[in-house]
C-alpha cells in the first residue's frame, strides 16, 4: 500500500476580521447570519495557482526527484483552458514527462484528486496532489464571510508520514452551491437543506461506511478531520458519529474559513501533525457527495499548519479587499490601464527562466546569474548550466516604494535582491507595506501573478520577493 | 585616439522647454533648427548629413529619420535616427561629429526632439515592452524615479546618512538648480524653491520626493558641426569638441557585482573622456558642468563619479557651494533637467547648448566668468543598467 510522504500548506498573509466585513455591509444583512472569527484573504497578486505553487514548495522542499504526476484541484482555476497543473509542474521545475491533470467542479476536487493519486501511486510513482481555492462571494453574501483562501499539498509515495489503509467515495449530484460558466460568484440553495440533506447525510454515510469497511469503531480512531459548514455543525456531526471532542480535528473555520477544494487536505496535514505515530486518522471531504480516507500515522513532520496560522496580518479595510478581488471598479489610472502584449511563444521558450526562476551558473567560475546568460557575467565563459534560484534565500540590496508605478496596492514596492550563494536581480516585492523594508533584510521568493491582461485573456506569472517579517508573535 | 579638436560646433538652437501644449514635434524641430541655422549663418542646403535623436518614438514623432527630413524638407540627404535611452541627444551629436571627423562630410546636423506631453498622464510613458519582451515579464514594475530612488536608499545606507540628513543634502542640489533655472527664459520651471519645500513635497518613490525629480516636458535642440580647421570661416567663437565618450553597462551591476551607490558607466566614460581631452585633474581644470540630474541623487553621485568630489563626500561640496553659479565648478548653470524637464531626445543637446553659450559669453544673467572648458554628462537607462555619454567642449583649439 502507498503512503503520505510529506504535506505542505499555504495560507496567504492577510486576514479579514468578519466583524470588519459586517461593519461594511451590515445595513443589508440579517445579524442572525453573522459568523465569528476571521478568514484568510489572498493578496491581489495571488490566485489558486500561485497559492498552490507555494503549498507544493512547502511540501517538496528541495526534494523534486521522481515526482511522476501532478494533480491540481480547485474550483477556481485561473485558466479554463490551458492546463493549470502543467503550469504548476513547470513552476516547480519538475522536468519534462510529468503527468499532469486538473481536478475541478466541486470542493470535493481536492479529495477526489488525492484518492486518484493513491491509485496512480500504486504503480510505484510519486504523485503530488495540490489543492487550492480562492473563491468569491458577492459583497455581503454568506459565502463571502464563509470562504477562506488557502492551499495544501500532499506528496503520495513513501510512508514517511502515514500509511494509507483505505478510502471510500460517495458521489452525488447535489446542487448545494453552483456557478455557471463565466460567473464569478457561487449561488446556493437554502442553508438548512444543505446542512440536513447534504452535509450531515453524506458525511455520516461516508465516515460510517469507511469505519465499517475496516471493522473499526470511533474509539479506535485518534483523529477525525471533517470540513466545516457552519461553526456548530462540525462538532455536532462528530458527536453524532460517536466521536469525542478531543478526537475532532478543529475545522479552522474561525482562522481560515472554508477553503473549498483545499480544506480537506489542509485538515489532513493538520491531523498528521498532531497525531502520534501509530494513531489512526480519518479524513473526510464534503462536496458532490463525500470522500473519506483512513490513514495510520507513521512519522512526525514539521508543524506547518501552526506556522502558517502564525504568519498573519490583519487587513484593515474591507474596501481594500474588494479592490484586490476586482469586485470594485477602482481607479487604475491610464498608466495602469496600459497593458503591453505578452509573447506566449517567448514565454514558452523561456518557461524555465520565467515560471521556475531557473538562471544559469558558469561552469568555469561557478558564478550563479539570473536571468540565464549565454556569456558569463563574471568571467566571460560560454559554458553555463541551469541553476534554480526559486529556493535560494536572498537579502535586500536596495529597494524603493514607488507611488508613480501602477499597483493595485500602492506604493509599488520593488528592489534588488542578492541571493545567498551568488546572483543578483531586481524583483517586485509583495506581502509587505511601506516602511517595512530595510537594506540587508532577508527575503524568500514567491510565485505570483505578475500582471493580468484582460484584453487578451492572459494571466502572467513570475516570482516576487517576500520580506521575511515576523508576524503575529 | 579620439576626435579632440577635429570638430567644432558653429551653430546651436534650443526651443523653450515645457508643457508645449501649443506645439507638436514638427514645430519643436523647426524652432530648434531655425535658431541653429541662423546662429551658424549657414543655408539648409549646406547640410550634408543629419542625425535625429528621439527615444519614445511611438508617442511622438514615429520611427526612423523621416520625422526630421520631412519636417525640415531636407533635400534627400542621408538622415539617420539614433536612440540610446536618455542619452539619445548626445548620440545624435556624436554621430554628426564622427561623420565630420572622418571626412565623410563637411557640415552635419544633430537634432534631438521629444514630444512627451501628448500621452495623457504624468511621468514618462509606461515602459511596456520598451525594455524588451522578456524583460517586460522579468523586470519589476520599475519607473525612472523608482530606479534612481534605489540608488539613494543604497547611498544613504552605505554612507550612514539617515533619511532626514540624506534628503536635506539632496534638497540643496534641487534648490541650487531652481535658483539657476529661474534666470533662464528657456527653462520649464522658472521659480526658486526652498529646502523646506523640497522636504515637505509628496514622495514619488521613497526617498525621492517631487522636487528631487526633474520635470517631464517637450523640447528640441540642435547643433551644426563642421571640421575644426574650417570653423573660423563660420564664426569668431566656435566651440571645439575635446572629447566624446560613451560607456554602456555589461550587465555586471544588475546581475553580479556593484555597490549600488555610484554609476559605473559614468566612471568609465569620464576616465576615457579626460584621457581624450588631456584633462589630468578635473576638479581643477573643468570650468562648468551640465550633468544628467534626472533626480537629485543622480547629480550627487555624478559629482563623485566624475572624480570631482571624493567618494561618499559629495555632500561636503554641496554644502560648501562648490557647484553653485558662483562656486568653483558651477553645475547646471541653466537649471538642468530639474528645471528644463527631460524631453529625452533633446536633453543631451540642451546640455551642450548651455556649455556652448557659456563658453561664448552669451548666457545672459547666468553668465559665468570666462569659462574655457565644459563637460556634459548624459545618462540613459537606470543606475543598474545604463548608457552614459560624456563630452568635453572648449573655446581654445589646442
Amino acid at each position: 500500500m502507498v503512503g503520505i510522504a510529506s504535506c505542505g500548506v499555504y495560507l496567504p498573509r492577510y486576514r479579514l476580521d468578519r466583524a470588519l466585513l459586517y461593519q461594511a455591509v451590515a445595513s443589508w444583512l440579517n445579524p442572525a447570519a453573522f459568523l465569528p472569527g476571521e478568514r484568510t484573504v489572498a493578496n491581489w497578486d495571488e490566485d489558486s495557482l500561485t497559492m498552490g505553487v507555494e503549498a507544493a514548495r512547502d511540501c517538496l522542499g528541495e526534494d523534486r526527484e521522481g515526482v511522476g504526476a501532478v494533480y491540481f484541484a480547485t474550483t477556481t482555476p485561473p485558466y479554463a483552458e490551458r492546463m493549470n497543473a502543467a503550469i504548476l509542474a513547470t513552476a516547480l521545475d519538475l522536468g519534462e514527462g510529468v503527468k499532469t491533470a486538473d481536478f475541478t467542479g466541486s470542493p470535493s476536487a481536492g479529495m477526489r484528486a488525492l484518492l486518484s493519486a493513491l491509485r496512480e501511486a500504486e504503480g510505484g510513482r510519486r504523485v503530488l496532489v495540490v489543492a487550492s481555492d480562492c473563491r468569491m462571494g458577492r459583497a455581503g453574501s454568506l459565502q463571502e464571510a464563509m470562504y477562506g483562501d488557502a492551499a495544501a499539498a500532499v506528496l503520495v509515495g513513501e510512508e514517511r508520514l502515514a500509511r494509507v489503509e483505505g478510502f471510500l467515495t460517495l458521489s452525488q449530484d447535489f446542487p448545494d452551491y453552483w456557478r455557471v460558466e463565466g460567473e464569478a460568484f457561487t449561488r446556493s440553495w437554502e442553508d438548512r437543506w444543505i446542512r440536513e440533506e447534504g452535509y450531515f447525510r453524506f458525511l455520516r454515510s461516508s465516515v460510517e461506511g469507511l469505519l465499517k469497511k475496516h471493522g473499526l469503531s470511533p474509539g479506535q480512531i485518534s483523529r477525525l478531520a471533517l470540513p466545516p459548514l457552519f461553526p456548530r455543525d462540525q462538532p455536532r456531526l462528530a458527536k453524532e458519529l460517536g466521536f469525542s471532542e478531543a478526537q475532532v480535528q478543529p475545522s479552522l473555520f474561525e482562522q481560515v474559513g472554508n477553503a473549498g477544494a483545499a480544506h480537506s487536505l489542509l485538515l489532513l496535514a493538520a491531523a498528521l501533525e498532531e497525531t502520534e505515530p501509530g494513531g489512526r486518522v480519518v479524513v473526510a471531504g464534503y462536496g458532490a457527495g463525500s470522500d473519506s480516507l483512513l490513514l495510520t500515522v507513521t512519522g512526525r513532520g514539521e508543524r506547518k499548519v501552526e506556522r502558517s496560522l502564525r504568519r498573519r496580518k490583519e487587513l484593515d479595510s474591507y474596501e481594500k479587499y474588494l479592490a484586490w478581488r476586482g469586485m470594485m471598479p477602482a481607479e487604475k489610472g491610464m498608466r495602469g490601464e496600459e497593458v503591453a502584449p505578452t509573447s506566449l511563444s517567448l514565454s514558452w521558450r523561456e518557461r524555465r527562466a520565467i515560471l521556475a526562476l531557473v538562471g544559469s551558473r558558469c561552469r568555469a567560475c561557478g558564478t550563479p546569474q539570473y536571468p540565464p546568460q549565454r556569456v558569463c557575467v563574471a568571467c566571460g565563459g560560454t559554458e553555463l548550466e541551469p541553476y534554480r534560484f526559486s529556493e535560494r534565500r536572498g537579502r535586500i540590496f536596495s529597494y524603493t516604494e514607488d507611488m508613480l508605478a501602477f499597483s493595485v496596492d500602492r506604493p509599488a514596492i520593488y528592489g534588488m535582491v542578492d541571493f545567498e550563494g551568488g546572483g543578483r536581480f531586481w524583483f517586485d516585492f509583495t506581502d509587505c507595506g511601506a516602511g517595512e523594508l530595510r537594506v540587508g533584510a532577508p527575503v524568500r521568493m514567491s510565485f505570483r501573478r505578475k500582471y493580468t491582461d484582460p484584453v487578451r485573456g492572459i494571466v502572467a506569472y513570475f516570482w516576487k520577493a517576500v520580506p521575511e517579517v515576523k508576524d503575529g508573535d | 585616439m579620439g576626435i579632440r579638436d577635429k570638430v567644432a560646433i558653429v551653430g546651436m538652437g534650443c526651443t523653450r522647454f515645457g508643457e508645449r501644449w501649443d506645439a507638436g514635434y514638427e514645430d519643436l524641430i523647426v524652432e530648434a533648427f531655425q535658431e541653429a541655422l541662423e546662429d551658424a549663418g549657414v543655408e539648409k542646403e549646406e547640410i550634408e548629413m543629419a542625425w535625429l535623436g528621439t527615444c519614445f518614438d511611438e508617442v511622438s514623432a514615429g520611427k526612423s529619420a523621416l520625422p526630421l527630413s520631412v519636417s525640415l524638407k531636407l533635400p534627400f540627404i542621408p538622415v539617420t535616427r539614433v536612440e540610446n535611452f536618455c542619452a539619445t541627444g548626445s548620440e545624435a551629436l556624436r554621430a554628426a561629429c564622427y561623420a565630420v571627423a572622418s571626412g565623410a562630410c563637411e557640415v552635419a546636423l544633430a537634432l534631438g526632439v521629444e514630444k512627451l506631453k501628448d500621452i495623457g498622464y504624468g511621468g514618462l510613458p509606461e515602459f511596456g515592452s520598451a525594455m524588451g519582451s522578456r524583460n517586460r515579464i522579468l523586470f519589476p514594475n520599475v519607473t525612472a524615479p523608482g530606479a534612481f530612488a534605489m540608488m539613494a536608499v543604497r547611498y544613504f545606507d552605505t554612507y550612514g546618512l539617515n533619511p532626514e540628513r540624506g534628503k536635506e543634502v539632496l534638497a540643496k542640489i534641487s534648490v541650487k538648480s531652481h535658483r539657476n533655472g529661474a534666470k533662464n527664459p528657456k527653462a520649464h520651471l522658472r521659480r526658486e524653491i526652498r529646502v523646506e519645500d523640497v522636504l515637505k513635497a509628496p514622495i514619488i518613490a521613497w526617498p525621492l520626493g517631487l522636487y528631487d525629480c526633474c520635470g517631464v516636458s517637450d523640447g528640441a535642440a540642435a547643433a551644426i558641426v563642421v571640421r575644426a580647421e574650417r570653423a573660423r570661416d563660420y564664426r569668431e567663437d566656435p566651440v571645439y569638441v575635446k572629447a566624446m565618450q560613451v560607456a554602456t553597462s555589461s550587465g555586471e551591476e544588475l546581475l553580479h557585482r556593484w555597490d549600488g551607490c555610484h554609476v559605473e558607466t559614468t566612471v568609465r566614460a569620464a576616465r576615457r573622456a579626460y584621457q581624450e581631452a588631456g584633462v589630468q585633474d578635473p576638479r581643477r581644470e573643468l570650468d562648468l558642468l551640465e550633468v544628467h540630474d534626472c533626480f537629485s541623487i543622480t547629480e550627487l553621485v555624478t559629482y563623485e563619479d566624475l572624480g570631482i568630489s571624493p567618494r561618499g563626500r559629495a555632500a561636503e561640496d554641496v554644502e560648501a557651494g562648490f557647484f553653485e553659479l558662483d562656486g568653483e565648478i558651477p553645475c547646471q548653470p541653466d537649471g538642468g533637467l530639474k528645471c528644463f524637464g527631460h524631453p529625452i531626445g533633446a536633453s543631451g543637446l540642451r546640455m551642450v547648448y548651455e556649455i556652448y553659450k557659456q563658453l561664448q559669453g552669451k548666457a545672459g544673467p547666468r553668465q559665468l566668468r570666462d569659462p574655457r572648458l565644459g563637460l556634459t554628462h548624459n545618462l540613459g537607462g537606470f543606475p543598474a543598467m545604463s548608457v552614459v555619454s560624456i563630452s568635453l567642449f572648449g573655446l581654445d583649439r589646442g
